[in-house]
């Protein structure tokens, strides 16, 4: 039962601080997503929790028990580095049981917890290779292994995927999952690809500039981003962001051009005759065969990608994509009538940046 | 495919490679023929007549006690010297390593010393230790010990370690820092995860990671303590007292020039190139592929 807790952390390096005091609790045997743009203070944030950084103020708790300023040898922690860190040196055998020896583990226990860790990893065939002589798939699976045989607390993952090729990143990905469904530990994944995040993560901390924009599930983030940065950033292709009035009863949004976009149940009251941002996924918008109250698109370009067609094009001014499922063959410049479900729009306060609606 | 330059004129790459056996050629090879032939000869005081006598200046120099002796005087030396000269350099190449401040500084200090000869530096050990005026040697008396290379066996040997040693600290330091910052720093990392502190980080992770570089170091310092220490030895101690710091390449400088034993000299010298060759062979065939990962 590991629980991690990360209380109001903030992290200075020098002057200049990088994590401006995020709070998140992990439950234990949770897959906690760690994700952002790089640069954002996520690998960082990952190394406070291993210790590898020492924080500067707030708390960080494993199991209840305050960590601060503990090493990390004892947090009772294992992770996977970005490049593996495999020692070059060091057989597959000797790279996984180098943890435990150094624990003074009893050797028979060392060679049983190997053994298993390399036959749920299928490496058994690999136990005396040295790491050079492995591709990059195998020396990840051995990064992995040498986290497994100590059985820790918590798994930490520095962008473990980002070395390898496409299509083996997705295997690995599926692997790591599979691993975590099995195993229960809790796990603290940092990575930039928003696929990977959607994935694995059963919830995802979306970092912004060392704050964390937001904290919820996949789906909670995706439908319900919390600040126009975790909308831009998560989706693809990114969310189109139009400056629109809101009509004097709150009721509907008024966009350049005079288009009436009608809002969901009581609309914003509160907000009427303010300027918003509205945010429209690009796969939240619908041709609108009437061509009447809807959003004039003038095609600029279209992208044909087989399972759907990705069209961008200027209304007023403001490039917009939207995403048809399966092949439209429309012309260039040719003038199309967009509409949206209103419990899709997203509307954003153009000061703070923060969700309205 | 490999790729090949093909020449149309025959002689150019002939004249291309015509500098560097040119300089192999005077520099080494026929020096060296000199030095194997000489070896053959015996030669008169005043150099008017010489005789071919096949091995007998080998068969002398084995024999002699005092030749045997300077073998056991430069096995010695040249331990002591790689030895010392390497794990100090380690040491501060390590502490360089972790130091922030001040580190371009000190690395740019400690490199100064190889830019001195080692005669002069030899001459600085030497007043620092003289036994009448020598700074060390004033302190070494207020701690109760009596400093005097030129009596004390031991204490010249020691006095020509250090300062044949202190050179090459500087050498072996640089080598070392480079090879320590070459090491990812994921690694320790890694091993600090794994439960290893400090000291064990090193010696697991790190040294084996450096045994490369150290594995190139010891090569370079022991043929370093076999050739190069002549000017440290001969501005400080010329071979004594009483033969304790007769090396043998000091020995091949003294019974050739000084004693004008030409022939038996010449035989030390290629019982010098012989002992070297083997070593390197040695050390490159059975030792590389075991440091190598």
């Amino acid at each position: 039962m590991a629980d991690v807790s990360i209380r109001n952390v903030t992290k200075k390096f020098g002057k200049t601080e990088v994590i401006h005091g995020i709070s998140c609790d992990i439950h234990d045997g949770e897959f906690i997503v760690i994700l952002g743009p790089s640069g954002c203070g996520k690998s960082t944030l990952l190394r406070l929790v291993a210790g590898l950084e020492e924080i500067s103020t707030g708390d960080i708790a494993i199991e209840g028990r305050v960590v601060n300023r503990l090493e990390p040898a004892d947090r009772d922690i294992a992770m996977v580095f970005q490049n593996y860190a495999l020692y070059p040196h060091m057989t597959v055998y000797r790279n996984m049981a180098y943890g435990l020896k150094m624990r003074r583990m009893d050797k028979d226990e060392i060679d049983r917890r190997v053994r298993a860790a390399a036959k749920i990893l299928e490496l058994s065939e690999l136990l005396d290779r040295k790491p050079r002589q492995l591709s990059g798939g195998q020396r990840q699976r051995v990064a992995m292994g040498r986290c497994i045989v100590r059985e820790p607390k918590v798994f930490l993952f520095d962008e473990p995927l980002s070395n390898l090729d496409a299509k083996l990143r997705v295997q690995m990905r599926l692997e790591i999952r599979k691993l975590h469904e099995d195993l229960r530990i809790t796990s603290i994944y940092v990575t930039h690809d928003q696929v990977e995040a959607m994935t694995l993560g059963d919830r995802l901390v979306v970092m912004d500039n060392g704050y964390a924009a937001q904290i919820g599930s996949p789906l909670e983030v995706y439908e319900r981003p919390a600040t126009m940065f975790v909308a831009g950033f998560i989706g693809s292709p990114a969310m189109n962001f139009l400056e629109a009035d809101v009509s004097e009863d709150g009721r509907a949004l008024v966009l350049p051009g005079a288009v009436r976009i009608p809002l969901n149940g009581t609309g914003l009251p509160a907000w009427g005759r303010k300027k918003v941002i509205l945010g429209v996924r690009p796969e939240h918008l619908e041709l609108n065969g009437t061509r009447e109250g809807g959003i004039q698109l003038t095609v600029d370009h279209v992208e044909l990608l087989g399972a759907d067609t990705l069209v961008h094009g200027r209304c007023g001014g403001i490039a917009l994509t939207l995403r048809l499922p399966d092949v439209h063959r429309i012309e260039k410049q040719a003038s199309i009538a967009l509409s949206a479900s209103p419990e899709k729009l997203h509307v954003f306060d153009p000061e703070t940046k923060n969700r309205i609606a | 495919m490999e790729k090949r330059v093909v020449f149309r004129n025959n002689v150019l790459p002939y004249i291309l490679v015509a500098p560097q056996i040119v300089i192999t050629l005077v520099f080494f090879i026929w020096p060296a023929s000199q030095a194997l032939l000489q070896s053959f000869l015996q030669e008169d005081a005043f150099g008017t007549s010489s005789a071919f006598i096949w091995f007998d200046n080998f068969a002398d120099i084995f024999t002699s006690e005092e030749y045997l002796g300077s073998f056991r005087v430069t096995l010695v030396f040249s331990l002591a010297v790689a030895g010392s000269a390497l794990s100090v350099a380690l040491l501060l190449a390590v502490m360089a390593d972790r130091a922030l401040r001040g580190a371009t500084i000190y690395k740019t200090l400690i490199i100064w010393p190889y830019a001195v000869a080692p005669v002069v530096a030899g001459v600085l050990w030497f007043f620092l230790f003289n036994p009448t005026v020598g700074m060390v040697t004033f302190f070494l008396k207020s701690v109760g010990i009596a400093w005097n290379h030129t009596l004390n066996g031991p204490q010249a040997m020691t006095l020509v370690v250090i300062a044949a040693a202190w050179r090459e600290v500087s050498y072996n330091f640089l080598f070392f820092l480079a090879g320590l910052q070459a090491i990812p720093h994921s690694f320790i990392e890694a091993a600090a995860i794994d439960g290893a502190g400090p000291w064990r980080r090193f010696w697991t992770i790190v040294f084996p990671l450096l045994s490369p570089t150290a594995f190139f170091l010891i090569v370079v310092n022991i043929v370093y303590a076999f050739f190069d220490t002549f000017g440290v030895i001969h501005a400080i101690t010329r071979g004594g007292p009483n033969y304790a710091t007769n090396i043998l390449v000091y020995k091949v400088f003294n019974d050739g020039f000084i004693n004008l034993d030409l022939g038996g000299s010449a035989a030390q010298s290629v019982v010098l190139m012989i002992v070297v060759i083997a070593l390197t062979v040695v050390q490159f065939r059975f030792i590389e592929r075991k440091v190598h990962y």
